[in-house]
């Protein structure tokens, strides 16, 4: 009984780390198959959204701090796009990828400088730091539950959006392919936009549900971008639902690894994982291999 | 025209080496030469970045890492005490062979610790076979997959750096030995040696820029060049993409630990912090600042912007820099900001551009 409680424990705090991976590699899937661009500053935006909720939450209630959050970095993002990438169509995918090097260590060191090294975080969405709900024999905080909900809400309303609706479809269109989308009237650079203003949104979103538990720190995106990167090949690039797939397997893995091996290894294994999945399947479990849909490097 | 540019260069290098030496005695301020000998062990690694990123186009995260991994293997094999495994058979047969010298701790303890050749010897082994379990899944691949491979590696490397105690932890390693390289020859960060480690250090860069510049003439930079235009078209022309590319990641990636094994010598000790993905990204930020397929230009742009940084004149401004000279330099002048002066002088002496080979005029 105790162990099964304890393995219930493990999967939960799996489970919950695997969304927010989920979330990052979502992001990272929107921007690679709208441009091509591997955006290293996707875990920026996590960090960000997490920082400028904490800040007004100070003067605001908490939903409107975690809605202005958002939308102010969703915000961040299309000016990023708008600001470099809409200007250098001539530029290669390397040199794009190499700005989005470029921004993730401002965009870091502007956190460092507006607000400082503190680690801070928001108020328990419901409850505080020892309420607990019991499941199954295992306890689980309630912001685990805000975090499975709101990750869940977010990907299906994602999914409805890329599916049912004309601008979604459009996004479709351009990543799938642009010439023609473009012959059918669909204004690329516009869904480039869109596509990094949705994509920072989400990892907003992501960065203010999982505060309370991680707290927030200016130096707290590399390694959920690293993660998150690990789920999106894992699922396989350029299909936002197997990214799914592979953020909950990325973090299952992880909570597995934390159970038995010391604590240090636990970035270890997510990167034994890249690798490997590199090696044997490097379209990704879910990937189909379609070299022609990547652009020439 | 091309070894006249050489020779131009080559008699250029040692001038300005000499000069800024002169310079700076006849100024009293020789102290600043050791930040000068240290930007120029860091400009080895960004030697090596530019040819990944210049000549093969791929980006490498880890270079940072790979330096440490140097520095590391180094210092840990040249400051460890090995006598409690002396009665091991085959201690003797080392120490006899000179790999293991007998050797005064910080507080006067007799130890047996690893020579600095050997211990170079080892780092370099160990750097190869990391490079190559790295690259060789990562490099097989299109795409950009080898900078997110090295991004997670540098991740893993500065944590177990902090985190285990024979590497120090966050302290670092210090009290590492000097390395006679050869007789009057050493690499040590005593002042009376400074002088001689500043040259020491422009001629490995030196030399290690000319073996590079005749790499890159040869077959091999040739295949380079076309799978940095067109990789699709490389292959097609017989070029073993994958396996060029290789070579190139752990070729730049042994430069990297090289320069971190003399950097661990000549400074006599290395910190975590080197390993942090901050300074890999740096690293990339340099050679782009520098033109990416320019090896003078990235070797001359990454010693002053070192130089500035080690001097402290970034203040605490130093990463931003850092990263927002990255953002400009690739945005506005992918070719680096030093092409566009060369043309400028160039069209000023009266040359006509080696690029615009297309003649308006002709018939």
């Amino acid at each position: 009984m105790q162990n099964e409680s304890l393995a219930l424990q493990y999967l939960l705090s799996g489970i919950t780390k695997g969304s927010i991976y989920a979330v990052v590699a979502i992001g990272f899937n929107l921007i690679y198959s709208a441009t091509g661009i591997i955006n290293f500053a996707q875990g920026e935006f996590l960090m960000l959204g997490g920082m400028v909720a904490v800040t007004l939450a100070a003067y605001v209630p908490l939903p409107v701090a975690v809605t202005g959050a958002v939308a102010l970095v969703a915000l961040v993002g299309g000016l990023l796009e708008l600001a470099f990438f809409r200007r250098l169509r001539r530029h290669s995918i390397l040199h794009l990828v190499i700005i989005t090097m470029g921004l993730s260590i401002v965009i870091q060191e502007t956190a460092l400088h507006i607000w400082d090294e503190k680690v801070r975080s928001l108020p328990y969405f419901t409850g505080n730091e020892v309420s607990s709900v019991r499941f199954l024999g295992a306890a689980i905080s309630p912001q685990v539950l805000w975090v499975l909900g709101t990750v869940a809400l977010a990907v299906l309303g994602l999914h409805f959006f890329l599916r049912y609706t004309l601008t979604g479809r459009a996004m479709r269109a351009c990543s799938s392919n642009p010439e023609a989308a473009m012959l059918a009237g669909i204004n690329i650079p516009n869904m480039r936009t869109l596509a990094f203003g949705l994509s920072a949104a989400l990892g907003a979103l992501a960065g203010c549900v999982v505060s309370p538990m991680t707290m927030t720190h200016y130096e707290m995106g590399a390694p959920l971008a690293i993660k998150g990167f690990a789920a999106a090949i894992l699922g396989g690039l350029g299909n936002p639902m197997a990214a799914v797939a592979g953020g909950l397997l990325v973090g299952l893995l992880e909570a597995a690894s934390v159970s038995c091996l010391p604590a240090v290894y636990n970035d270890v294994s997510a990167f034994v994982i890249l690798l490997l999945v590199i090696f044997v399947r490097p379209q990704g479990l879910w990937g189909a291999l379609a070299p022609d849909r990547v652009r020439e490097h | 025209m091309p070894r006249l540019r050489l020779l131009f260069l080559l008699a250029l290098f040692p001038v300005m080496v000499a000069g800024a030496q002169l310079g700076l005695r006849a100024a009293g301020m020789e102290y600043c030469l050791t930040q000068l000998t240290m930007s120029v062990y860091y400009a080895l690694v960004v030697m090596g970045l530019c040819l990944l990123m210049g000549y093969a186009g791929q980006v490498s995260l880890g270079h940072g890492a790979f330096f440490a991994l140097g520095g590391y293997t180094t210092a840990v094999l040249t400051t460890h005490d090995f006598s409690g495994i002396r009665a091991c058979a085959g201690v003797g047969v080392l120490e006899r062979a000179g790999l293991l010298v007998a050797q005064q701790d910080l507080y006067g303890q007799a130890g047996l610790s690893v020579a600095p050749w050997a211990a170079f010897a080892a780092a370099m082994l160990l750097t190869f076979v990391v490079a190559l379990l790295i690259g060789y899944p990562a490099l097989r691949l299109r795409g950009h997959y080898l900078a997110m491979a090295t991004l997670g590696f540098t991740l893993i490397v500065s944590k177990l750096l902090l985190g285990s105690a024979l590497t120090g932890s966050a302290d670092g390693i210090h009290g590492v030995p000097e390395w006679k390289l050869l007789p009057g020859l050493t690499v040590s960060g005593r002042s009376a040696l400074r002088v001689q480690n500043y040259y020491l250090a422009c001629g490995l860069a030196l030399l290690l820029l000319l073996g590079l510049r005749n790499l890159l003439r040869s077959r091999v930079g040739r295949a380079l060049l076309a799978i940095h235009d067109r990789e699709t078209a490389a292959n097609a022309m017989g070029i073993n993409t994958a396996a060029y590319k290789l070579k190139v990641f752990v070729l730049s990636a042994l430069l990297a630990a090289l320069a971190g094994v003399f950097f661990t010598h000549y400074t006599g000790g290395i910190a975590p912090s080197e390993a942090g993905a901050l300074k890999s990204v740096r690293y990339v930020a340099l050679a782009a600042a520098g033109g990416m397929a320019n090896l003078w230009g990235v070797t001359v742009m990454s010693i002053a912007l070192n130089y500035c940084s080690l001097r402290g004149w970034f203040g605490s401004y130093d990463n931003a820099v850092f990263g927002a000279l990255l953002i400009l330099i690739i945005s506005l002048a992918p070719e680096g900001p030093l092409k566009p002066l060369g043309l400028w002088l160039r069209r000023l002496a009266g040359r006509p551009d080696p690029e615009r080979r297309t003649p308006h005029g002709a018939p």
